[in-house]
């Protein structure tokens, strides 16, 4: 179980305002870690650090153990541009390939053969062929997460993956995500806000509260002041 | 009928429009479907009046060659309307229509002082006399150049459009991509305005883009029939505008709007019969 991400003093700032201090965790591999915290405590502003589209202030985020940004696979939050945006599902599904082709302008077989994998792998078969607007929000976020897994397989970063659905289709959701995680050994990095759920499937858990923020196993979280809060 | 076609382009003038707007239309098509579905079609409405600006101030100082003048500025105006649109979602729209009325009140102050009041009404409506032969070897050669950019990065540019910040979170320059079709919009809206208008330019980016969406729903339909349709537009455009002597811009206009009538009547029967079939499968 070696580690995968590690962060050490992370400060970042948005707009002049010191919104992460002195933070550090690391994430292993199998982990399934779930980053929480209200609004404005900086979930946004570490993910954007993880992926790599924002420096931190000091501290550093190293990726261990030969672990590159072509083998994460990342769920973003959907736009509104995207709802109704005409694209078949294997077209979306395979464009997670892209990291992986550099400047070789098209798709190889090995490719669509992997997009194919994904498609059955998160039982999205019969969508195939359909296009991506004319689906249900769940149905959508199920082809997001067959091109993550697409962009990469070592390690998931899941960006409020169940924002905007159903109770039912929310818990197949988290169903699906524990699977990745426990069947096919895929690394899990979650950001929520509903940390009730969340933390039920996550062995880790980030809690970030400003000065005071909380990283540790579930369990420790649980008897945490911080956890006691949500959950005593 | 045959004739008729026969005896209009027996005229330089028109065989020089149709190549010229052919190509234009083509790459403006192309480039439309990722603007459109970025939210970025402002863009190409606030290069056109910038456009407009640039050319009369260059006309009314004399300059020889005030094309060669616009597209630098055009260009420009392109990034900084780009950087507008990605950093401030809210004020980038109100920043293009500072800017391109800006634009076109310097423009039209230039053209007064220096009493080019006949000019003006071309440059802001276009004429199907415009292009002469120089435009057209440049059409052609931007136009060979975008199709190549387009079918090599198309992959890239379909990332980039659906999902920028995946894209950018896995290793694509997202950033570039962009900037490629901003400046391949703004080269395609300064040839294309003597013929088309900086009035009505935009519509040649935005029109086909939003009737393919209508009808096809994979990106690679919609990215061929936009382009289809933007050329069937413009020649049915040019060639009645040659007939009845009207406008050239404002006929190849109203041919895409009946075009768009058409694609809202299909597209309504067909996207009813998919939500049925999304019902039935939830």
């Amino acid at each position: 179980m070696g580690e995968l991400i590690k962060c050490e003093n992370l400060a970042f700032s948005y707009e002049d305002v010191d919104v992460i201090k002195n933070l550090s965790f690391t994430v292993s591999e199998g982990d399934y870690l779930c980053i929480v915290g209200e609004n404005g405590s900086g979930k946004s502003t570490l993910t954007k650090g993880l992926l790599g589209l924002k420096t931190p202030d000091s501290g550093s985020i190293s990726l261990e153990q030969g672990l590159t940004k072509k083998e994460i696979g990342y769920l973003p939050q959907q736009t509104p541009a995207q709802k109704d945006f005409p694209a078949s599902v294997f077209e979306v599904v395979l464009s997670g390939r892209l990291n992986s082709r550099g400047l070789r302008p098209f798709y190889s077989r090995a490719d669509k053969m992997i997009a194919h994998d994904n498609i059955r792998k998160l039982g999205i078969e019969e969508l195939m062929t359909r296009s991506y607007r004319d689906l249900s929000g769940g149905q959508q976020q199920r082809v997001l997460l067959a091109r993550a897994l697409c962009a990469g397989k070592k390690l998931l970063f899941l960006d409020e993956p169940v924002t905007g659905l159903d109770p039912i289709v929310t818990e197949e959701m988290y169903r699906l995500i524990e699977e990745l995680n426990k069947k096919d050994n895929i690394t899990i990095v979650m950001v929520s806000h509903d940390i009730v759920s969340a933390v039920r499937y996550a062995t880790h858990v980030l809690h970030l509260n400003f000065e005071k923020s909380f990283f540790g196993t579930t369990e420790e979280y649980m008897k945490s002041p911080l956890g006691q809060y949500f959950f005593g | 009928m045959l004739n008729e076609l026969i005896e209009m382009f027996s005229n330089d003038f028109m065989v020089r429009a149709l190549i010229g707007g052919t190509l234009v239309s083509l790459c403006a098509s192309l480039l439309g479907v990722s603007l459109v579905l970025k939210r970025y079609s402002m863009i190409g409405d606030g290069l056109s009046h910038v456009g407009f600006g640039a050319l009369a101030v260059a006309s009314a100082v004399g300059s020889a060659a005030p094309l060669q003048i616009a597209i630098p500025i055009v260009v420009i105006s392109a990034f900084f309307l780009l950087r507008l649109s990605e950093n401030s979602k809210v004020k980038g729209d109100a920043a293009i229509a500072l800017i391109s009325t800006g634009a076109l009140a310097i423009g039209i102050t230039a053209a007064s002082v220096s009493g080019l009041n006949t000019d003006i009404n071309s440059y802001l409506f276009g004429s199907i006399i415009a292009m002469d032969k120089n435009d057209v070897i440049f059409c052609s050669v931007l136009s060979v150049i975008i199709i190549i950019l387009y079918v090599f990065f198309y992959n890239k540019i379909f990332a980039v459009t659906f999902d920028e910040s995946f894209a950018k979170a896995t290793g694509t320059k997202a950033g570039i991509y962009n900037m490629i079709i901003a400046f391949l919009t703004a080269l395609t809206i300064v040839v294309g305005m003597k013929m088309m208008g900086s009035m009505l330019i935009s519509s040649l980016i935005i029109f086909p883009a939003v009737i393919s969406m209508r009808v096809c729903s994979r990106f690679k339909t919609v990215i061929i029939t936009s382009a289809l349709v933007s050329v069937l537009c413009f020649i049915v455009g040019l060639v009645s505008s040659y007939s009845y002597s009207l406008p050239t811009g404002a006929s190849i206009v109203i041919v895409n709007m009946i075009a768009l009538i058409l694609a809202v009547i299909i597209g309504h029967f067909t996207m009813k019969k998919n939500k049925h079939d999304r019902r039935k499968n939830n």
